[in-house]
């Protein structure tokens, strides 16, 4: 087989110059050609859409940055964008971001990873026709549709929750159950299609023959699958977190409606605001420096998608080399 | 020699789609020079009815409104010293700006209700327990004779015309301690609709029967004791003109005729404001 694989690279090479097999004519010579025009074409149009995207984030980012100052603004704690004398600090709102964001990992990050791990080694097959197609489903149902169980479901039994342990407290502001508890719960249910999906399949990749030699030095099957078996799924797994740290910082429309989208430091029960909600609650009626200061949280939350991007390619790679 | 050429007509072909979309940007400049525009500028909280009525009167007449949304003291300042024809204000004009020979046409009246859930007991509370509400002094409802429950603070997003109408008649501008920030009045009765002990404002016109409207200093908020000037939460909305409007050039009177007109008295109730006639 690999001997014939660069004959045959050859020979689809010289049939794009050459004369097709198929005819005689010049002209599907140049088919030929304008179709790789096309293809070629098409490729580009991605590149292009995101060379184009990171150039109007930077170009309406940045001029707020100046405006405002840049440690005002990424350490000032006061957002106040229509006061007499305006405030831009989103040092609360990037720190909800990421602790959201680190929380909802680390409750949907387990549950995950333990159903893609039932359903590759542990499910039969009646049970895994069941759960997969319910963890595809998931995957497809829209964002707002968490958001608004969220609203019905969560919020109301966070709002009594609240009612007992701050009924007392002179300085909490009830919210009614919009909190960050509400907004990680949502966010980490919304993950768990992510990492289920790619960490069930880099499970399913590792070779049978590895499990076996596990179970026939006398490892237990429990034993097998956390010491064999998700190490040597590893960098899937790591992927699937990334995945997972992608979907959730950049969920706007599910957490808005339970999260309560006020300014305050993200402690469990206080209404919070997200970047990403910042921008889709106040954008409709921002003008000025507010509206170029919420696009300046875009180019924030722009930021972060790279680095996790950046991270992700990283981790492949690495992973590449160790195989 | 062909891979040139194929990355040539690739550039090509993207260069020409990428130009095509921006043709149009230049033409929209050139609109705001014609002597019968009129120029009209002020209150950001008139600007969804400006902008409305500026639409349809263009569409109905052809004649050009130019808006900028600058705030009311600017608005009023500009057409003081002639700057524009019209000066928007979503407040009445002061003794000074009304020496100053500037006009006060009051073209609509901006109502805004307090809604709260439907268990809750409490059916009137008076504008400055309102305020101490909003700015987080009074915490439970059983201060206000009403259940023992805490009072869960629901408000518009900062930039909201609503948010900036409600804090500016109270006088609580920026000092509101809000427990959820909502973006649209139809959000914000569903949550307060939803969340037990919650308080909210929304227009008046969107008010129905899933929420309380509360008395304010014991007038019900509706249309006619907004008219009448005894609802406190209200504010007038102002389209001043340096001396009366019979004063003015014939295209700015058109527009207040066209205001006063079935048309006009429409857009005011499609926006979600009281008429002032």
């Amino acid at each position: 087989m690999e001997k014939v694989l660069p004959i045959l690279k050859r020979i689809s090479k010289s049939s794009s110059s050459d004369r097709s097999i198929m005819s005689g004519k010049g002209y599907v010579s140049f088919m030929e050609q304008l179709m790789e025009c096309v293809f070629t074409l098409c490729g580009l149009s991605a590149v292009a859409a995101v060379a184009a995207i990171t150039i109007y984030m930077i170009i309406s980012g940045t001029p707020a940055i100046f405006k405002v100052g840049i440690t005002e603004m990424l350490f000032g704690t006061v957002w106040a964008p229509t006061a007499a004398e305006p405030s831009f600090g989103i040092a609360y709102i990037v720190l909800t971001s990421i602790i959201g964001t680190v929380m909802s990992i680390v409750i949907g990050v387990p549950i995950g990873l333990m159903t893609a791990v039932f359903m590759s080694e542990m499910a039969e097959k009646r049970t895994a026709a069941i759960v997969k197609p319910a963890v595809e489903l998931l995957a497809g149902i829209p964002s707002i549709v968490y958001g608004l169980l969220g609203l019905l479901i969560i919020n109301p039994a966070m709002g009594r929750i609240e009612k007992i342990l701050f009924s007392n407290s002179e300085n909490h502001v009830m919210n009614g159950g919009a909190n960050l508890i509400s907004a990680v719960l949502v966010l980490s249910i919304m993950i768990l299609p992510t990492v289920i999906n790619v960490s069930e399949t880099s499970l399913r990749a590792v070779p049978l023959s590895v499990r076996q030699a596990s179970l026939a030095l006398g490892a237990t099957k429990i034993q097998t699958i956390f010491r064999v078996t998700i190490p040597a799924a590893k960098s899937g797994i790591i992927t699937a977190v990334v995945l997972g740290v992608g979907r959730a910082v950049g969920e706007a429309m599910a957490i808005v409606l339970v999260s309560g989208n006020t300014v305050n430091i993200p402690l469990p029960f206080n209404s919070v605001r997200f970047l990403t909600t910042g921008i889709v609650s106040e954008m409709g009626y921002a003008s000025g420096l507010h509206r170029e200061t919420l696009f300046t949280i875009g180019l924030v939350l722009f930021v972060f998608i790279m680095i996790i991007n950046i991270v992700i390619n990283f981790i492949l790679e690495g992973g590449d080399k160790n195989e | 020699m062909k891979k040139t050429f194929k990355l040539l007509s690739v550039c090509l072909i993207s260069v020409m789609a990428l130009t095509a979309c921006g043709g149009d940007a230049a033409e929209n400049n050139a609109s705001s020079t014609g002597s019968n525009v009129i120029r009209m500028s002020g209150s950001t909280s008139m600007e969804k009815f400006a902008n409305t009525l500026k639409e349809t009167y263009l569409a109905d007449t052809g004649i050009e409104i130019d808006c900028q949304f600058t705030g009311s003291g600017a608005g009023i300042q500009a057409v003081t010293d002639g700057t524009v024809d019209i000066g928007n204000s979503s407040r009445a004009l002061s003794d000074e700006e009304k020496a100053a020979g500037i006009a006060e046409n009051i073209v609509a009246l901006d109502g805004i209700g307090i809604i709260t859930d439907k268990a809750n007991t409490v059916d009137n509370i008076t504008k400055e327990d309102l305020a101490k509400i909003y700015t987080g002094e009074i915490k439970n409802w059983n201060e206000l004779g009403g259940s023992n429950s805490a009072i869960v603070v629901i408000g518009r997003e900062a930039g909201s015309g609503t948010r900036g109408a409600f804090e500016e008649i109270l006088g609580i501008e920026d000092k509101c301690v809000y427990a959820q920030e909502i973006n649209s009045t139809g959000a914000v009765m569903a949550k307060v609709a939803s969340t037990p002990g919650a308080i909210g404002y929304v227009s008046l016109d969107v008010i129905d029967d899933t929420v309380n409207c509360v008395k304010i200093d014991g007038i019900t908020a509706n249309a006619d004791n907004i008219k009448n000037g005894s609802y406190a939460l209200q504010r007038p909305f102002v389209m001043a003109t340096k001396g009366s409007i019979s004063e003015q050039k014939q295209e700015v009177q058109d527009l207040f005729s066209y205001i006063k007109s079935d048309k006009g008295q429409e857009i005011i109730a499609n926006v979600g404001l009281v008429s002032a006639e």
